[in-house]
């Protein structure tokens, strides 16, 4: 009789659902799961060691390439986090466009989540349908920032520069005729809070498209529904946070709870779950998506009326006008400081979070007076999700490793960081 | 025909003749098979394509009607990789054995009545016997790649085919009593007289099965599991590469040609008019409307059609929600069914007179 023992399969780190570079030894009986071990480390940049030797402002580009998906919400908790060492705020314009920003992270983080999340259960269609969507607020970040990906928007004091007053628009190419360039300018004609303000008309359309592809569907719910439970108890205890925490009940939102930005000044809601499976954390961001939807939508209608500064005054830490800089000695001087060694931060430390869209992203800063960080520590969410792979997966088919690996939305940047 | 035979004789032994004849014929239905695949795979591309708002291959050739030309190019330019510890011979018999079988069958189905290359009596078992066989060539692919995903692959394979090979049997069984032949030809035959007396009414439950298990047994979605891109990369063909992969691919496009033409010969009148004789003796229009392999090509369409709508819509089962499926829903529908039919046709109840 030949002894029966269970085998391991190395799942990635070159593998289709391992959004990235997840690496896990997966320990097989048959196609039960005995245990799952996550392997970390593949995508290891060194982010906060880099941060040590640069100056604050420079390392606001690293704090996007942690989440790639959603940029903004990362550089928010670093920008934050330095704010309050310095204990400064940033004018009320830029914390609302903040606010709208953050949101519209939100919302891009999680169409790529739903794609990614479906197409890893095998609907492929969803990715194209998020990606779509994706496609208009990327345009959006271009617009803001020149960057699709990496916008570098967010800086100690504010924000870089106000909303500007058109869209880039479409050209005509050998691809595309002058007929579909008009189609796609459309409603790209007048400024890009007029873009925003048409896009959260017809987004609530689009999240009711996505859901009648999925949430009543029979395999979809076959798939997602008891994968992956996990009681509000543990939940707490293995320190998951954002929608894998409100998934299972807990109502603990940061944009509630220690309001930031103008979160305080807009209304949404905070969906939770019941169940604590991969069902109720797909309705829960769905429900996100809209009331992300919400809020950017009544940034914009106070972004119109209220225009102002979006950068605070203080030229010792934010960089004076350009126009000023070519006739004001103070100000060039200002300008050459900032450009060379930036500004010195007061000795001691400071923790900032933010409601990311995947969990809690804080940023904890120590400084010894320099003008660089003696020490940045990132709290990534994913991390903490990633921890509990192995309890949420035991027992579970091979199948529903990958179902779990989307529900976590796991992105590797901020994993390895 | 007759001509060349003739021609043939005069100078050639018969047995040869008939050979050369077969051989023929053999050509006559692969190539435009072969062809066919080909461009299902670039139809399923623009299909798809269109249904996820995007524009599918466009570059090559005009609006990209090249494109399954310039991707058997570069299969076939591809190197065959085998892996170290593969068995190298089982790994290169594989592929074959998935793509004979599949292949083999067009020999029975037959396109118009009489347009058949060997009219088989026990027809629809033949059908079954060969289409079975084509398991092999996946499982031991899987097996001989010594891949863990690939041989993870090869066991859901097995199982599920042996789950919906019988669910399919029971369909087919159905047809059979309805018919009351085995012979295609004949099955199409006993569906004569416009669109009401197709199959496809009185089992219409089998139809169903039939259908859902021909989506199974090609391994299509949503019952790709052997495949299952996002669990087990690619399944039984991780290994392959080069032309060795691409007579998988031909191989279950293919089985999906034939699962959708079978569909319409036994449920769906095959090369049978809808409208019955009615139209017979309108001049231009009964030609067009009246029987003929046009039907059974609009037909087949229509399902090869619902294979790449099915991909598009549905997310993958699991591989034990596939299992339950089989056994527990499938299964007992057809016995249900074919116990309801075998009852009518006891008591003579129409249609089965």
């Amino acid at each position: 009789m030949p002894e029966i023992r269970n085998f391991t399969l190395n799942f990635g780190p070159a593998h289709p659902a391992a959004h990235g570079v997840l690496r896990l030894i997966l320990e097989m009986d048959g196609e039960v799961i005995q245990r799952a071990d996550p392997h970390v480390g593949l995508l290891h940049r060194g982010t906060e060691k880099l941060a040590e030797s640069k100056p604050y402002n420079q390392s606001i580009g690293y704090m996007d390439r942690l989440d790639y998906v959603s940029m903004m919400c990362n550089e928010h908790g670093y920008v934050l986090a330095i704010e309050k060492m310095l204990g400064i705020e940033a004018p009320i314009r830029a914390q609302y466009i903040r606010t709208m920003f953050d949101e519209i992270t939100r919302i891009l983080n999680h169409l790529l989540w739903i794609g990614a999340h479906a197409l890893d259960v095998g609907a492929m269609t969803m990715f194209l349908y998020a990606f779509r969507e994706r496609e208009d607020l990327m345009d959006v970040y271009e617009a803001v920032s020149g960057a699709r990906l990496h916008a570098t928007y967010y800086r100690p004091g504010g924000v870089y520069r106000d909303i500007p007053d058109s869209m880039p628009l479409h050209e005509p190419s050998r691809w595309t005729s002058e007929a579909d360039v008009r189609r796609l300018n459309a409603n790209r004609m007048g400024s890009v809070l007029d873009f925003i303000d048409d896009f959260t008309q017809r987004f609530p359309a689009h999240v009711d498209e996505y859901e009648t592809l999925l949430t009543d569907n029979r395999i979809w719910k076959q798939r997602l529904v008891d994968i992956g439970i996990v009681s509000p108890e543990r939940a707490l205890q293995l320190g998951l946070t954002g929608a894998m925490l409100r998934g299972s009940g807990v109502e603990w939102d940061l944009r509630k709870k220690q309001p930031y930005a103008m979160y305080d000044q807009v209304e949404f809601d905070v969906p939770v779950g019941k169940n604590g499976d991969s069902y109720d954390r797909y309705l829960v961001r769905m429900e996100e998506m809209r009331q992300s939807n919400r809020i950017i939508k009544q940034c914009v209608d106070w972004l119109r009326s209220n225009p102002g500064p979006v950068m605070h005054e203080d030229h010792k830490i934010t960089p004076p006008q350009r126009e000023e800089m070519k006739g004001d000695m103070e100000s060039l001087i200002h300008h050459f400081k900032l450009a060379t060694e930036g500004y010195c931060l007061p000795e001691g430390e400071a923790y900032a979070a933010v409601e990311h869209p995947k969990g809690e992203f804080a940023c904890y800063i120590v400084s010894d007076g320099a003008n660089k960080p003696y020490r940045l520590k990132v709290r990534a969410p994913g991390f903490a999700h990633m921890s509990a792979m192995d309890e949420l997966t035991k027992g579970h088919m091979l199948a529903d490793v990958v179902t779990v690996i989307g529900t976590m939305d796991i992105v590797f940047g901020e994993v390895d960081r | 025909m007759e001509t060349l035979t003739t021609f043939l004789n005069s100078f050639l032994p018969e047995g040869l003749t008939t050979l050369i004849i077969i051989l023929l014929k053999i050509i006559a239905i692969l190539l435009p098979l072969i062809l066919a695949v080909a461009y299902t795979t670039f139809a399923e591309r623009k299909i798809i394509g269109y249904m996820q708002v995007r524009m599918g291959p466009n570059r090559v050739g005009p609006k990209g009607w090249l494109q399954p030309i310039a991707d058997t190019v570069k299969l076939m330019f591809k190197e065959i990789i085998s892996p170290t510890k593969a068995s190298t011979v089982v790994f290169i018999i594989a592929p074959m054995l998935a793509l004979a079988p599949a292949l083999a069958v067009w020999s029975i189905i037959p396109f118009w009545d009489g347009g058949v290359l060997a009219d088989v009596n026990a027809g629809l078992l033949l059908v079954l016997a060969i289409t079975s066989l084509d398991v092999f060539g996946v499982i031991l692919a899987g097996w001989a790649s010594n891949s863990k995903y690939a041989i993870l692959s090869s066991l859901r394979v097995g199982a599920q085919v042996v789950a919906y090979e019988i669910a399919m049997g029971f369909a087919l069984v159905g047809v059979l009593m309805a018919a009351g032949s085995l012979n295609l030809t004949e099955i199409v035959r006993a569906q004569e007289g416009g669109i009401t007396n197709w199959f496809v009414w009185p089992l219409i439950g089998l139809f169903l099965v039939y259908f859902i298990s021909g989506v199974a047994e090609t391994n299509r979605a949503p019952f790709d599991v052997a495949e299952g891109e996002s669990e087990i990369v690619a399944g039984f063909h991780v290994e392959y590469s080069g032309m060795a992969f691409a007579l998988f691919f031909l191989a279950e496009y293919a089985m999906m040609i034939l699962i959708s033409t079978l569909t319409a010969l036994l449920f769906w009148g095959g090369w049978l008019s809808p409208f019955g004789h009615a139209l017979d003796n309108v001049p231009v229009l009964g030609t067009i409307l009246g029987d003929g392999f046009h039907w059974l090509f609009i037909k087949a369409l229509f399902f090869l059609f619902c294979y790449l709508w099915f991909r598009a819509t549905f997310p993958r089962y699991r591989y034990d929600q596939i299992m339950r499926l089989g056994w527990k829903v499938l299964i007992p529908v057809t016995l249900v069914w074919i116990f309801g039919e075998g009852v009518a046709i006891a008591l003579g109840w129409k249609p089965w007179l």
